[in-house]
């Protein structure tokens, strides 16, 4: 059983740089608050694609999918979506704290069962598929997610929504999506650890490991594989309603389905942590993130060249990330090592 | 009367124009060790796959404690409790052995919520006890993977026993295995059947084996039934060795 021996004050370490950040960096929370986002992205791609062997590409189908479904429960609960959206912007939903709270909290209700409910949908059609056609399949899904927003009209195509306006000062509502997204991640990061303690961590990393064997001992693989998809989608349903709301428009290429920025970069930073590994996407995330935001603010222009420059050298010098080169290293640290005290019973054999 | 754990009604397979089961018919009785022989290509491996359930056969019935398996899935003819291990051996290389023991634990009545339970003291328990009896027990927290191909070999038998089948299909037991190490695993077969109870259908091309272990042999050569018997019998059978030496 692979329970999670992190000691207790790295939790609570970190648990406190996320409070502390907002008040010793304030200028910077938008960056932190999408760092958590990152956090979360990494760590759910990591369910499928690092600990079940699913390389998924169209896990932001769920993010954008999410954002829609918060966005139209805002909207929805308070005017008709249909003509609003085709004022093409030109109205948006002016709200009280209570309406406005109401309608995030249904909307992000919504988009993450719905999302969850997608995931195994899609999922019956998608796991057939195995390696690199999954990969593709999903990358499909996503794509195709993309155009369907992009020409239905009802929901404002190629144009987009308005959210309705944060009822406060941008300062407040900063804080307030921080906090947010800072749950978010944490609630994420916490349930994923608890879930590769249960024997459905073991389950699916037996589906990574030969998923013909697992059907040959009996195991629910379908089961499993839904159940790995939805709790991804959950999250991602979740931050994608968070992301809409802090942009505050909804539009389908740049915001809601951003396949090969955030599409990508959820994969990137798994594998720059460890895929597979509970601290890795962790680790890669908030490295990622940091060099992203640097690049970008010293070395604009050159933004895309450093990242490319991480994906190649991660993907063909060291495979394994930063977690994975741990383990190869330090092997006796994780426990993979031979007990030389003898049998079970102590004696000799 | 004896009874019937698996029964094999004139099964026939054939890969495109290639016939590699033509009407078998055998049966295995429950508590025996049934040995399957035959030479390369002979549809041994075949005709496992068909009883597990691995691809759908073209004619025939088979059975399995009297209840028709032949239109069932892999997973479920698994969780009525027959099992096979494979002759290329398969395990789950990056995992660790216990954890390796601890997934094959039985599924069989395994719900949704079991899913998110973690295992017990005593499947942990049984895990280490089983390594000990096939002699990982020192290595239980290495890599599986990184494990000698003898040694996968009796990791992968020992995960079958954690599932706790009624009946075990085991395709080539102790090829690749070192000679000293095959005498070893002689004795932990026999005892997995008289202990634990388990019936034993076992492929198996070395004749010492077959002979120390079986009850039954049961020879197909070119997809066909070619003989059938105790493994004195057979072993003198000029059909047998004909179909081994080449003369058809």
């Amino acid at each position: 059983m692979r329970r999670d021996k992190t000691p207790p004050w790295v939790l609570v370490a970190l648990l406190l740089a996320g409070i502390a950040a907002p008040f010793l960096f304030p200028a910077y929370i938008l960056q932190i608050a999408i760092l958590w986002i990152m956090v979360m992205f990494a760590v759910t791609w990591d369910i499928m694609g690092g600990q079940m062997g699913y390389n998924s590409l169209g896990n932001i189908t769920f993010f954008g999918v999410g954002m829609y479904i918060t966005g139209l429960v805002q909207v929805g609960l308070f005017t008709d979506i249909g003509p609003y959206t085709s004022a093409r912007g030109g109205e948006q939903l002016v709200l009280n704290h209570a309406d406005y709270f109401y309608g995030l909290l249904l909307g992000l209700a919504a988009a993450s069962v719905g999302c969850a409910i997608l995931a195994v949908l899609i999922g019956q059609t998608m796991f057939g598929l195995r390696g690199a056609y999954f990969a593709i399949g999903t990358l499909g899904i996503a794509l195709s997610a993309r155009e369907l927003f992009g020409t239905w009209e009802w929901v404002g195509g190629g144009s987009g929504i308005a959210l309705p306006v944060y009822p406060g000062y941008p300062d407040e509502k900063s804080q307030i999506f921080y906090w947010l997204c800072f749950v978010l991640a944490i609630l994420a990061f916490m349930f994923v650890r608890w879930l590769y303690s249960t024997r459905f961590g073991l389950a699916i990393n037996a589906i990574r490991d030969d998923e013909d064997k697992a059907e040959a001992m009996g195991i629910h693989t379908n089961r499993h594989k839904s159940f790995a998809w939805s709790v991804s989608a959950f999250f991602l349903g979740i931050s994608g309603g968070l992301f809409g709301n802090m942009t505050g428009f909804v539009e389908p290429a740049e915001v809601a389905f951003p396949v090969v920025t955030f599409g990508i970069f959820m994969v990137a930073m798994s594998l720059l942590g460890g895929k597979g590994t509970l601290w890795g996407p962790v680790i890669g995330a908030v490295l990622f993130h940091v060099v992203k935001e640097t690049t970008w603010t010293y070395f604009l222009g050159w933004q895309w060249i450093a990242l490319g420059v991480i994906i190649i050298v991660n993907v063909v010098f060291f495979q394994q990330g930063i977690m994975g080169w741990l383990i190869m290293k330090f092997p006796e640290r994780f426990g993979i090592a031979v007990d030389r005290s003898g049998s079970r019973d102590g004696g000799a054999q | 009367m004896t009874v019937k754990s698996i029964e094999v009604r004139g099964v026939s397979k054939a890969y495109g124009g290639v016939i590699a089961n033509r009407e078998i018919s055998l049966e295995v009785e429950e508590g025996s060790i049934t040995g399957l022989i035959g030479p390369n290509g002979s549809g041994k491996t075949t005709l496992f796959n068909s009883i597990v359930g691995y691809h759908p056969i073209d004619e025939g019935e088979i059975l399995f404690e009297g209840q028709p398996i032949q239109k069932l899935k892999v997973q479920k003819i698994a969780r009525l409790g027959l099992l096979r291990t494979f002759q290329q051996t398969r395990i789950y290389s990056k995992m660790n052995c216990v954890d390796n023991m601890l997934i094959s634990i039985p599924h069989r009545t395994a719900g949704w919520r079991d899913m998110l339970t973690p295992y017990s003291a005593d499947d942990l328990d049984r895990a280490k006890n089983l390594l000990e009896f096939v002699g990982l027990y020192e290595k239980r927290n290495l890599i599986s993977g990184e494990l000698s191909f003898g040694q996968q070999k009796l990791l992968e038998f020992a995960m079958a026993l954690m599932n706790r089948p009624k009946v075990l299909l085991l395709d080539e037991p102790t090829a690749g295995i070192n000679p000293t190490l095959i005498n070893g695993l002689i004795d932990r077969l026999l005892l997995a059947n008289s202990e634990f109870g388990i019936t034993l259908f076992v492929i198996e091309h070395n004749m010492r084996v077959i002979m120390n272990l079986a009850e039954k042999v049961y020879c197909l050569a070119h997809g066909e039934l070619l003989a059938a018997g105790p493994p004195n019998e057979i072993q003198n059978d000029q059909r047998v060795i004909d179909a081994y030496l080449g003369a058809h």
